[in-house]
C-alpha cells in the first residue's frame, strides 16, 4: 500500500511541474496587456509604460516564470495586476464560495443518485426502473443554465423563497447556505442523473457475477447480498465519476456562477482573463490543476481501499 | 397565544426591514471595479462608486453636465487666462479625520502630472506649469498657455483631491476622500458598501448606506431587479427588457444620454480609407436609424460628428452624411472602386458593437464593400486595433466627456492627420470667452463631418431601471458616476 501511495505521489509532483510550464506558456502567448487594459482609450503611452514598469511587466518571460514558480513553492501567489491585492487573498475568498458550492452540489447529487440508482438496479425492468431511467435521461439532457433561470423565475421572482443570486458571506451560516442552495441543486441535478445511471449499470454488472450467486447460496437475503457484496464491488466506476464530478464542479460552475452572480473561482478566472490579469489566471489555473490531481490521487487511494485486489497488483 | 406572538414578531421584523430599506439602496452594476483609486485607472466602474460619493475635486460635474464648485468654493482667473486662484472650502476633512488644505491639492495635482504618474487622463494636467499654495486655503495654478477647458478638466474623476501622506497603494482597497459617503466594506466579486459620512462639510446625504452589487449577466440582472434584490440599475445591460419594466408600475425606466459617441472608427491611413471619397461613401452607406433600432432597440440619438447632442454647442450635422446608398456607390466609383473592395471590421465585446457590426456589414455589402468580421475581447482589441492600428473598420463608443482632442493626435488609432484641425483645436483651447468657444466648437464639428473622419453613428443612451419610489438618480451621465448624494426613497 505504501509503495502504491509513493508511486502516486511522484506522478502527482511530475504532473504539477509539467502543468505549470504549459499553463505559463499558454497564458503568456495570448495577446493583450494588463496595463493598457487598465488605462483605457485616453491614456498617454508614457503612463501605460510607467504602469507596466510598476507591475513588473517589462521583465522577460523567463524571469517572470521563475519568480512566479519560486513564489508558488513558498506559498506566495504574487499580487494581482489589476486588483493590486495578494492573489492568495482573492483566491481564498473565492474558494470559500466555490468549495462549499462544489461540496454541497456533490453531496446533493450523491444523496439523490445512490438510492435511485440502487432502486433501479435491484428492481430491473420494473416501473420504478423505467421511471429512473427516463428521469435521469431528462436530467442529463436539460441545459443547467436554462434550468437555473427557470428556478430563479419560479422560486425567486414569483415566490420569493430565495434571492435571485449573490452571496452574503458566511457571517451568517444559514444565509450563506441558503444562497448556495439553489445553485447547488441546479448543479447537482445533471450530476445526480449521470451518477445514478452509472450506479445502476455498475450494480447490474456485479449482480451477475459468480460471487453473488455464492452469497445467495450461503443464505444471504437478496437485500443482504446487494448491500454487502454487490455494492462495494460496484463502487469503482462510481468513485471515478464522483472524482471527475468534483473537479468539474470546482472549475466548471462558471455558468451557474454567472446566472446566480456568485463570487466564485470561475467568475474570477473569467474576469481575470478578460482584463489580462495573467498572474491571477496562472495561479488559479495552477490551483485547480492541483485540486484535480489531488482528487484523482485520493480517488486512486480509495480504489485500493475498496478493492484489495488493486493493492496487490502494484 | 404562541402563534399570536410569532405573528407579532414577524410583523415587527417586516416593519424594521422596511424601515431599513428606506435609508439603504442596492445599486446594480455590470462591472466590478478593479480597485477604488480613480487616479490610477480608466475603469469607469471605479468612478461609478467613488465619484461625488467618496472623492471630490476642485470642481465637479452636476447632473446636467455643467461644471460647478467642488472643494473650491470660488476661483479667480487672471486677465491673460494663465493663473487660476482657487479658494478652498474651510472645515473639510478627509474620512480618516485629516484636514483638507492647499497642501493636499498641490500634492494631488503634482502627483497626477509627475513623470512616473499612472493617471489614465494625464493629458488633463499637461498644461499646468506650477501649483502653489500661498496659504492653507488658497491654491494658485499657473498654466503654460490659456486653457478654456481647465475648470472642466478639474471636474474629472481622475482629478480628485487625495490626502497628502496617505499610502497610495492602500487607497486601492480603502479609499480616503472628502465626500458625503465613506467606504465601509468590499466583498470581492460580490458587492461594495458605502455609508453616510456624518462629518461631511456640505449637505449631508439622505441615504444611510448604499451597496453596489455586481451582476455581469444581463439575464441575471433582469432577475435581480424583478426579485427585488437590487433597487436600481443605473445602466441596465439589456435594452430589450426595458419595455417589460416600463409596463410594470413598480419600476421607472430612466432614459438619458451618456458622453459615449459611438462611431464606426475608420483607419484613415490605411488604403482605401486614406481616400476622402471612400470615407464619404462610407458615411452615406450607413443607415444610422436601422442600427439604433436593430442594435439598441431604439435607444440612442443619431449624431453627425463626434460631439454630444446634449452639449449647448451641438449642431445637428446628420444630414451631411444622410443614408444614400446610390450616392455611396457613385462616390466609390469616382474613387476607382466601382467593383467595391474588401476590408476588416473588428468588433469589441459590447453589444452595440457586436449587434451593430452585423447590421453595418450588411449595409456595406449593399454598396459593394465586403467586410471580414472578427470578434475581439477588449484586451485583444486594445492590442490589435488601438495600439497596433491593424484594422480597417471597428465600432467603439468613446465615453470620455468632450474628447474632440483625440482627433488632433495623428498617432491616435484612427490616424486622422489634419494640420487645419490641430490649429482649430489650439485656438479653441486658448480661448476663454464662452461664446467664442461655442462657435469654435461648432467649427470643430463641421470640420469633423466634412472630412468624414469616422462613420458617426449615435450617442449611446443611458438606459436605467429603478424602483419607482427612488428619487434623485441622475438621468444623464455627463461623466461616469452614480451620484447618490441627493438620492432618497419617497415613501
Amino acid at each position: 500500500m505504501l509503495r502504491y501511495i509513493l508511486k502516486r505521489l511522484i506522478s502527482l509532483g511530475l504532473s504539477l511541474i509539467a502543468a505549470s510550464v504549459v499553463i505559463f506558456i499558454a497564458i503568456e502567448i495570448i495577446p493583450g496587456d494588463a496595463a493598457s487594459y487598465m488605462l483605457g482609450l485616453n491614456a498617454s503611452p508614457e503612463a501605460v509604460d510607467a504602469l507596466r514598469e510598476q507591475l513588473g511587466l517589462n521583465q522577460s518571460a523567463v524571469t517572470r516564470y521563475f519568480s512566479w514558480i519560486t513564489g508558488l513553492v513558498q506559498g506566495d501567489f504574487g499580487i494581482s495586476y489589476t486588483y493590486r491585492v495578494p492573489v492568495a487573498e482573492m483566491v481564498s475568498n473565492r474558494l470559500w464560495v466555490s468549495l462549499p458550492l462544489a461540496a454541497y452540489a456533490l453531496a446533493l447529487s450523491t444523496v439523490i443518485a445512490f438510492p435511485i440508482g440502487i432502486l433501479a438496479a435491484s428492481k430491473r425492468g420494473s416501473m420504478a426502473d423505467w421511471m429512473v431511467m427516463g428521469g435521469t435521461q431528462l436530467g442529463v439532457a436539460i441545459p443547467n443554465f436554462w434550468f437555473a433561470m427557470l428556478m430563479v423565475q419560479l422560486l425567486a421572482i414569483k415566490y420569493h423563497f430565495f434571492t435571485a443570486g449573490g452571496f452574503p458571506g458566511w457571517d451568517n451560516f444559514w444565509l450563506g447556505l441558503k444562497a448556495l442552495t439553489l445553485p447547488a441543486f441546479v448543479l447537482a441535478l445533471p450530476q445526480a442523473s449521470i451518477l445514478a445511471r452509472v450506479m445502476r449499470s455498475s450494480l447490474l454488472d456485479t449482480l451477475t457475477e459468480d460471487f453473488m450467486r455464492t452469497a445467495r447460496a450461503k443464505g444471504r437475503t437478496r437485500r443482504g447480498a446487494l448491500v454487502h457484496h454487490a455494492l462495494r464491488n460496484a463502487m469503482i466506476p462510481v468513485l471515478t465519476i464522483i472524482g471527475l464530478q468534483f473537479s468539474f464542479l470546482m472549475a466548471g460552475a462558471i455558468i451557474i456562477e454567472q446566472v446566480f452572480f456568485l463570487p466564485g473561482l470561475g467568475r474570477l478566472i473569467f474576469t481575470a482573463i478578460s482584463q489580462r490579469d495573467l498572474i491571477v489566471v496562472e495561479s488559479v489555473v495552477m490551483l485547480l490543476v492541483f485540486a484535480v490531481i489531488l482528487v484523482t490521487f485520493l480517488v486512486d487511494i480509495t480504489y485500493a481501499w475498496v478493492d484489495p485486489r488493486l493493492r496487490r497488483r502494484v | 397565544m404562541k402563534y399570536f406572538l410569532t405573528g407579532v414578531s414577524a410583523l415587527a421584523l417586516t416593519a424594521s426591514m422596511t424601515m431599513a430599506q428606506n435609508t439603504h439602496i442596492n445599486i446594480g452594476d455590470q462591472l466590478e471595479p478593479p480597485h477604488l483609486d480613480p487616479t490610477s485607472a480608466a475603469a469607469g466602474a471605479i468612478d461609478n462608486v467613488v465619484y461625488a460619493n467618496i472623492y471630490e475635486g476642485l470642481t465637479r460635474f452636476a447632473s446636467d453636465g455643467s461644471v460647478i464648485a467642488g472643494l473650491a468654493e470660488s476661483w479667480d482667473i487672471s486677465e491673460d487666462g494663465l493663473t487660476y486662484t482657487f479658494h478652498l472650502h474651510s472645515g473639510v476633512t478627509f474620512h480618516n479625520g485629516a484636514e483638507m488644505d492647499s497642501a493636499d491639492v498641490v500634492y494631488s495635482l503634482n502627483r497626477a502630472r509627475a513623470e512616473d504618474s499612472v493617471n489614465a487622463q494625464k493629458a488633463l494636467f499637461a498644461g499646468i506649469e506650477s501649483v502653489d499654495a500661498p496659504d492653507a486655503m488658497t491654491v494658485v495654478v499657473t498654466l503654460s498657455a490659456p486653457n478654456g477647458g481647465f475648470l472642466f478638466n478639474m471636474a474629472w474623476g481622475d482629478a480628485v483631491i487625495l490626502n497628502e501622506g496617505d499610502d497610495v497603494d492602500s487607497l486601492k482597497t480603502t479609499p480616503n476622500g472628502t465626500g458625503a459617503f465613506v467606504f465601509s466594506n468590499w466583498v470581492q466579486g460580490d458587492s461594495i458598501t458605502i455609508s453616510r459620512n456624518d462629518n461631511y462639510w456640505g449637505t449631508p446625504a439622505l441615504l444611510e448606506s448604499a451597496t453596489f452589487r455586481y451582476i455581469s449577466d444581463p439575464t441575471a440582472a433582469f432577475a435581480a431587479m424583478m426579485a427585488g434584490d437590487v433597487d436600481a440599475f443605473p445602466t441596465f445591460p439589456a435594452p430589450e427588457n426595458l419595455p417589460q419594466f416600463e409596463a410594470d408600475p413598480r419600476f421607472t425606466v430612466i432614459i438619458g444620454s451618456t458622453e459615449g459617441e459611438t462611431i464606426l472608427s475608420t483607419n484613415n491611413k490605411m488604403p482605401p480609407f486614406d481616400n476622402p471619397l471612400v470615407r464619404e461613401a462610407l458615411s452615406h452607406a450607413i443607415d444610422r436609424n436601422a442600427i439604433i433600432d436593430g442594435a439598441m432597440f431604439g435607444y440612442g440619438t443619431p449624431i453627425g460628428s463626434h460631439f454630444a447632442p446634449h452639449n449647448p454647442a451641438y449642431i445637428d450635422l446628420t444630414a451631411e452624411s444622410a443614408y444614400d446608398p446610390e450616392l455611396a456607390r457613385s462616390l466609390l466609383a469616382e474613387a476607382g472602386f466601382a467593383g467595391g473592395f474588401t476590408t476588416t471590421l473588428k468588433l469589441p465585446p459590447p453589444s452595440y458593437a457586436r449587434r451593430g457590426g452585423e447590421i453595418i456589414a450588411a449595409q456595406l455589402r449593399e454598396v459593394g464593400i465586403e467586410t471580414e468580421v472578427t470578434n475581439l475581447e477588449w484586451a485583444q482589441w486594445l492590442e490589435e486595433v488601438f495600439r497596433g492600428k491593424d484594422f480597417g473598420l471597428t465600432i467603439v463608443s468613446h465615453t470620455e466627456p468632450m474628447d474632440i482632442g483625440i482627433y488632433a493626435d495623428p498617432e491616435y488609432y484612427f490616424q486622422y492627420d489634419s494640420a487645419e484641425y490641430r490649429a482649430l483645436i489650439d485656438t479653441l483651447t486658448a480661448e476663454t470667452d464662452p461664446d467664442t468657444r461655442i462657435s469654435l466648437m461648432q467649427d470643430v464639428q463641421r470640420m469633423m463631418a466634412a472630412d468624414d473622419v469616422n462613420g458617426y453613428l449615435f450617442q449611446l443612451a443611458k438606459t436605467g431601471v429603478a424602483d419607482a419610489r427612488i428619487v434623485g438618480l441622475w438621468e444623464n451621465a455627463p461623466t461616469q458616476a452614480t451620484d447618490l448624494t441627493a438620492v432618497y426613497w419617497s415613501e
